[in-house]
């Protein structure tokens, strides 16, 4: 035998190798959800150790998940089994991309939620997965500087600038936090909670003079607002650090601070400003993408994630709620305590004026977000005059509305045809 | 084989490689920079420069690598010199100043960040020595100017040493014999440097600005680790047209600005710096 025969023969074995474990290989689980490491290593055990058939669970950041997912689909064969994103993901594919999921027989309970996942087609493109919102959360020590008459559970704005005020009196420095890093989701707090709040609207309200005063509402608040907000993105860093007491974020991203040290902090509503209290839930979804290489085991994991036990199992994993009808048990994490509790206080509040996820904005949902954190770093950073910025970027809303000719959601009324900028 | 075409033969995977992974890449880039879908347009183009930060976002990255450029060329100069006047340790103290090439240029934007952030080391310090009374902001939209000298500080700690590495092997080039003839005439060592060593370094100066420029108006992670989004630069924003905006067209149309503007001071840096026709060293 030749040394070449022997190369040879080593690589016709590898080669036979590497098909026998493709050919059994586990369904692929590409997701954007549940990244941070520990979250991901508790998907794999607690989560989807109990899938027979066996998942490879691979959480990514958005960029590099859509690129993969696009080469598959551009390629017309793919490796990956299962699709987990947010409704925001989704809606920027094509529908036709992802596999027509209605006869599953599976679904949320929220008729909502089920809506929302048709992408604006007839058929269910993907399966509610899980949800979570955007709370408030508070040191316990700056409880006390809560003004006279004020309720934390019913809180303003007028309320809520006039504490951080207090606590930035009494700390010296700015305590109120918001997460306007890079990576923060500001834009979630403008679309879902302050133009709710102000405006009963986000795209028809948008430069109406009850914008002009919500933002200078904001203005008053970010000058009790530490100033390195602009550098924080995951707030429950923040919490447990002391720079921030008083903060607004996703109900996953302040999670670590009441796990770490449940009697310190609370969590409470978002506030309520002259329309209502708003607020906006997230969705995330599980799809299939048409190049799935093994469509049943791909149906049999959305089914099985969608197993009242699962979505406990997911819950304690990741701090996002079920999408179905569970009895929750007892012994769950602080956070999910604290945040439940929040959620469901903001939700049931007499004045709670819900501001769905955008829709039926396809590609535009990064242009459409960036509006309103343009329309942020203009007024509040660099302190242009509010109304013209507004006039400014409305122009900029209205193309991608008549571009994308998305009808209104709520809050706004409803339109025939692509919600108009008014 | 004939002498004739044995070069063209030993370049041929090179160029292969180059054909398909560089050229073939690039026509493809252009090609997304020019259409919209239906056929060419500069759309894509107008699109980038119309957006309001797209001015900043220009300001930004020539400043930056105005003011950071000339320093670590001057400093690496420096370095390269003293270097080479070295009898014992060249070789450890080379090893030591090239150490920050070995590292991501996003580490580096963290190790400045924990420098400078409001619980970082320059706080402690200064918090220690009773400067100041509690740890102070220091990378906030308030303080561009900081911003801007923190991003400077790391790319110089980091970039200059690349230069360095050029300008070291370029002086090593330059025979001893004129220098000794210069001191017999009793030139100053100032004027040993400007007449002898400048000029007979001009081809590493051209490779090494040349370098330099491009990498300058490519930086990212430093930036994006620093200023987040207080400190706007051109790559940054294709990024966010790229993987944000989901916007391919407009950020091809971005990498193309860069690299037109790259070409050009290339160009800029080869015609200033040029050898003249028949010089040797």
């Amino acid at each position: 035998m030749t040394f070449y025969s022997k190369i040879l023969g080593a690589a016709s074995g590898l080669a036979i190798a590497c098909t026998g474990m493709a050919a059994q290989a586990e369904t692929l689980f590409w997701s954007t959800q549940a990244k941070p490491v520990e979250e991901a290593q508790a998907m794999r055990e607690q989560v989807l150790g109990g899938f027979e058939a066996g998942v490879d669970y691979q959480p990514n950041d958005g960029g590099p998940w859509l690129t993969r997912l696009n080469a598959e689909l551009q390629a017309g064969s793919g490796t990956i089994g299962v699709l987990g994103a947010l409704h925001g993901d989704f809606s920027a594919m094509n529908p036709d991309d992802l596999v027509d999921l209605s006869d599953m027989g599976v679904m949320s309970a929220s008729g909502t939620f089920n809506d929302l996942a048709k992408l604006g087609t007839d058929s269910m493109q993907y399966i509610p997965w899980m949800q979570a919102s955007y709370i408030m959360a508070a040191n316990k020590d700056a409880l006390q500087y809560l003004p006279d008459g004020a309720d934390i559970n019913a809180l303003t704005y007028d309320q809520l600038i006039q504490w951080a005020a207090n606590a930035h009196e009494a700390a010296g420095e700015p305590k109120f936090g918001f997460p306007a890093g890079p990576k923060g989701l500001k834009h979630r707090f403008f679309q879902g909670y302050l133009y709710p709040s102000y405006t009963n609207g986000v795209v028809r309200t948008f430069a109406s003079d009850e914008a002009v005063g919500a933002w200078e509402a904001f203005r008053k608040l970010w000058e009790h607002t530490n100033p390195a907000s602009t550098n924080f993105s995951f707030m429950q860093e923040q919490l447990l650090s002391g720079d921030a007491w008083i903060v607004f974020d996703h109900t996953s991203r302040l999670a670590q601070a009441f796990n770490e040290r449940p009697d310190d902090f609370v969590a409470f509503p978002a506030p309520a400003g002259p329309t209502g209290r708003g607020f906006m839930p997230v969705l995330a979804g599980v799809a299939i993408p048409k190049t799935a290489p093994d469509m049943d085991a791909a149906k049999s994991l959305v089914e099985y994630m969608l197993k009242p036990e699962t979505q406990i199992a997911t819950l304690r994993a990741t701090n996002f709620f079920p999408v179905v009808d569970v009895a929750l048990p007892e012994d769950l994490p602080p956070s999910v305590k604290a945040a439940g509790d929040a959620v469901a206080k903001m939700s049931g509040s007499a004045d709670a004026n819900p501001g769905l996820l955008p829709a039926g904005l396809g590609d535009k949902g990064g242009d459409f977000n960036r509006v309103f954190v343009d329309s942020f770093e203009r007024i509040v950073l660099a302190g242009q005059d509010i109304r013209m910025v507004l006039d400014d970027q409305k122009g900029k809303l209205a193309a991608i509305m008549e571009e994308t000719g998305a009808p209104c959601w709520a809050p706004d009324a409803p339109s025939e045809g692509a919600c108009p900028v008014e | 084989m004939n002498a004739r075409v044995l070069p063209y033969v030993l370049i041929l995977p090179v160029t292969l490689f180059l054909c398909l992974f560089f050229l073939y890449p690039f026509l493809l880039v252009s090609k997304q920079a020019f259409s919209t879908g239906s056929g060419f347009t500069l759309d894509n183009f107008r699109e980038v420069t119309s957006y309001w930060k797209f001015p900043t976002t220009l300001r930004n990255t020539f400043l930056l690598a105005a003011a950071v450029v000339p320093v670590q060329l001057a400093l690496a100069l420096l370095m390269a010199t003293m270097v080479n006047k070295m009898q014992k340790g060249r070789d450890l103290i080379l090893y030591v100043w090239t150490i920050p090439l070995g590292i991501s240029d996003l580490a580096a934007g963290i190790i400045w960040l924990a420098i400078f952030e409001q619980s970082g080391f320059l706080n402690s310090m200064m918090n220690g020595l009773g400067i100041v009374d509690k740890p102070v902001n220091l990378l906030t939209f308030q303080n561009p100017g900081l911003v801007f000298l923190a991003i400077a500080l790391a790319e110089i700690w980091r970039a200059t040493a690349i230069m360095l590495v050029i300008l070291v092997a370029g002086i090593g080039l330059i025979p001893k014999e004129y220098y000794e003839a210069a001191e017999v005439f009793g030139a100053s060592p100032w004027k040993r440097f400007t007449r002898i060593t400048l000029p007979l370094l001009r081809p590493s100066l051209q490779t090494a600005l040349v370098l330099r420029v491009i990498l300058a108006f490519e930086i990212f992670a430093v930036v994006a680790a620093l200023g987040g989004t207080l400190f706007p630069v051109l790559m940054g924003e294709t990024y966010a047209y790229q993987f944000d905006l989901l916007n391919s067209g407009a950020a091809a149309a971005m990498a193309l600005i860069i690299l037109a503007i790259s070409i050009g001071f290339t160009l800029i840096i080869l015609r200033l710096l040029r050898v003249p026709k028949g010089a040797t060293i």
